[in-house]
């Protein structure tokens, strides 16, 4: 089940993340924070280009949503700024919330470790890329390591409908 | 005053799924996972998967060998009962057309031979429109087999709803190592839905005979064993799963480490029955779990003579109590219940526990035995003549190699930011990880990344002896060819290795289906 906690989008938009940002579309999520100096540069680079490879369905057939692990820092304010920096267009939105509701989504979603400790520290956290087609129920991820021809083959085989692969 | 412990194996011993406490259910206490419905246990009898028979020959764009069989299979979704007490579950299979009427959860089962081709066409007949988990483009790989890469299930090579896709299967006799491997499987192998594909019943026995390994107790041939035979030869395939109280199977989409099941299937029956007779038996035992290892031992005591793994036979016998089997690993063994009298009951039974996708508890050499699930219980009904003989030797020791490895290869399996990767490098279709030429001989190093993940390695095209685990002889069990080795924790397994006779593309991978689905394969040319 995934979690239909509030959340705060980079425009300060209150959500319902099930219901608002997943129910009957076609998605991406991954987990990043704007103070990030491990995985998260070279994760948003990547999906930079994965979204202009992707043409313009970000925002019409599909979206993309990144949701950041330091709600204290990354209020909206500082998420607008990141977007900008990263060129993210409107198909991409930048997500935040109470820690809580946080841990629960990103929990719901399987981006976890089942070591606590390994959980706790946020350098390891989570590099994977969720990727879910809700109508379908279609849903698997990939590493965010991976190329982004990759990646993009990715997406298109959770988009399209099989006899279109 | 009894322990907490003690009620558990208790209630697993006489419950089944529903009793299952926290720590043994599929999501390792994640939260998302339900709870299977209570099914009692023993209230069906084992399924026996229908043997394919040969079709008439069809035109095809592959050469045909001489001599090759011509089988016709259909890939279906049915709704089949897993238990009398649950809704029919909607199952995907592999079926014969010429049984149409016949149960396809596990798939039906090949019977063949070394030296004799196949030509298999597999029609891809599920519903292009399925909505939930899997995906309904196929990719067939046959586990175990020797076979040329269009031939082998590249994760890329799918074939779609509506489409058919031929397969040749020579079973050449490949060399004097490898003529005893007789318990192969077939499965789906889609790039990143192999474990929703597998979980929804995408798996069937490959059994294969030869000039040692006849068949037939009654007839052993110049040169063959006696082995127990039809029906006296009996498949296992054990798995675990979450059923929905409307009997469709639940997978958690949402987790990643390795889906565990609540509810134990053998054969796909619920904790079935087999009613043997006072003779030998000979079984072979499939893990086809997607993240579960188990330990299997019987109720009374009794132990396994353990005559083979997937890659062949052991050079003798082995008596054993406990047998600890990774996923996609086979283990034959014969059960003697000769002297055992009319009207026993003997229950297999797992004894290993494990809380998550990590793996069970404990390591390889000490693996946690504190649990007492029962799989399939044995009811002992009748005589039948018994002409089979356990021999004392089972082949002869594996010769010397003349000339010493060319060359050595190191992989590491590790996990990183929640996935997993091969010496650093997550699986990359278009990426050759290793080239090694036909028929040199090479040592490959298979090393567990840590973190207290268990990785059971498969390697696809030829099989492989093992050298050292963990710098020392492996242990009597593990002394045959093999294709999949299992890495507990801290594990590191050395093996002498020799590709033979096709080059191409094939892959090596975890056979912990959900780490292999988020990258831990790699890509191998053989050259």
């Amino acid at each position: 089940m995934i979690s239909n906690r509030t959340l705060y989008t980079h425009t300060g938009r209150k959500v319902h993340f099930y219901d608002d940002l997943v129910r009957g579309k076609v998605v991406t999520v991954n987990l990043a924070y704007t103070r990030c100096v491990g995985s998260c540069p070279a994760g948003f680079a990547k999906l930079a280009t994965l979204q202009s490879m992707l043409g313009d369905a970000p925002g019409k057939d599909m979206f993309m949503y990144t949701l950041t692990l330091d709600p204290e820092h990354d209020t909206p304010r500082v998420l607008r700024e990141a977007r900008k920096e990263y060129g993210a267009g409107p198909g991409w939105t930048f997500l935040t919330g109470s820690y809580d509701a946080i841990d629960e989504v990103r929990r719901s979603l399987g981006m976890f470790d089942p070591d606590p400790k390994v959980d706790a520290d946020r350098s390891q956290h989570s590099g994977l890329l969720v990727l879910g087609n809700d109508p379908m129920g279609r849903w698997c991820r990939v590493p965010l390591g991976f190329k982004t021809e990759q990646i993009f083959d990715a997406v298109r085989r959770v988009r399209l409908p099989a006899s279109e692969w | 005053m009894s322990t907490r412990r003690d009620f558990l194996r208790a209630g697993m011993l006489i419950g089944g799924a529903s009793l299952l406490p926290k720590w043994a259910r599929a999501d390792g206490g994640g939260g998302n996972v339900p709870r299977s419905p209570f099914l009692r246990p023993f209230a069906q009898d084992l399924p026996v998967p229908p043997v394919v028979q040969p079709s008439a020959p069809f035109a095809t764009q592959r050469q045909v060998p001489p001599g090759a069989v011509f089988n016709q299979m259909r890939i279906r979704e049915v709704q089949e009962k897993v238990h009398p007490d649950l809704p029919p579950t909607t199952l995907w299979g592999y079926q014969d057309v010429n049984q149409p009427n016949t149960r396809i959860y596990p798939g039906h089962t090949f019977v063949g031979r070394q030296g004799q081709p196949r030509v298999v066409r597999f029609q891809n007949e599920l519903p292009a429109n399925h909505r939930g988990f899997g995906v309904p483009n196929m990719v067939v790989h046959r586990h175990g087999g020797n076979q040329a890469s269009e031939d082998d299930g590249f994760p890329l090579d799918l074939f779609h709803p509506g489409e058919s896709r031929d397969f040749v299967w020579t079973d050449h006799v490949e060399d004097d190592r490898d003529v005893t491997q007789g318990t192969l499987w077939y499965h789906d192998h889609l790039i990143d839905f192999t474990a929703q594909n597998v979980y929804h019943g995408l798996a069937g026995f490959y059994i294969r005979y030869s000039d040692v390994d006849t068949g037939d107790e009654t007839r052993p041939g110049r040169t063959g064993l006696r082995l127990p035979s039809a029906p006296f030869d009996v498949a296992l395939l054990i798995q675990d799963r979450v059923f929905n109280f409307d009997g469709s199977l639940f997978y958690d989409l949402d987790q990643h480490d390795g889906m565990l099941g609540d509810t134990f299937l053998v054969n796909g029956a619920v904790q079935p029955v087999f009613r043997v007779k006072r003779r030998k038996y000979r079984f072979r035992l499939l893990n086809g779990a997607n993240a579960r290892v188990w330990s299997l031992a019987l109720s009374n005591g009794m132990p396994f003579t353990q005559i083979g793994t997937e890659g062949g036979f052991l050079e003798f016998p082995l008596q054993r109590t406990d047998l600890l089997i990774g996923m996609a690993e086979r283990i034959e063994f014969i059960l003697d219940f000769t002297n055992v009298p009319q009207g026993t009951q003997i229950t297999l039974e797992n004894r290993l526990r494990q809380d998550d996708g990590r793996g069970p508890s404990g390591d390889f050499d000490h693996p946690d035995l504190s649990v007492r699930v029962p799989l399939l219980r044995f009811d002992v009904d009748g005589t039948a003549p018994d002409a089979s003989v356990i021999p004392a030797r089972l082949r002869d020791p594996s010769p010397a190699d003349p000339f010493p490895p060319v060359n050595q290869r190191h992989f590491e399996f590790q996990r990183s930011n929640g996935a997993w990767q091969i010496n650093g490098k997550f699986f990359d279709g278009a990426r050759v990880d290793a080239n090694p030429r036909l028929d040199d001989i090479e040592i490959w190093t298979f090393k567990n990344g840590g973190g207290g993940w268990w990785h059971p390695i498969h390697v696809h095209l030829s099989s492989f002896e093992i050298l050292k685990r963990n710098g020392r002889t492996p242990p009597p069990f593990e002394r045959a060819m093999k294709e999949t080795v299992l890495l507990g924790p801290g594990d590191e397994v050395q093996m002498r290795m020799k590709f033979q006779n096709f080059r191409g593309r094939y892959v090596f991978h975890c056979h912990n289906v959900e780490h292999e689905d988020l990258a831990m394969m790699g890509r191998f040319d053989s050259i």
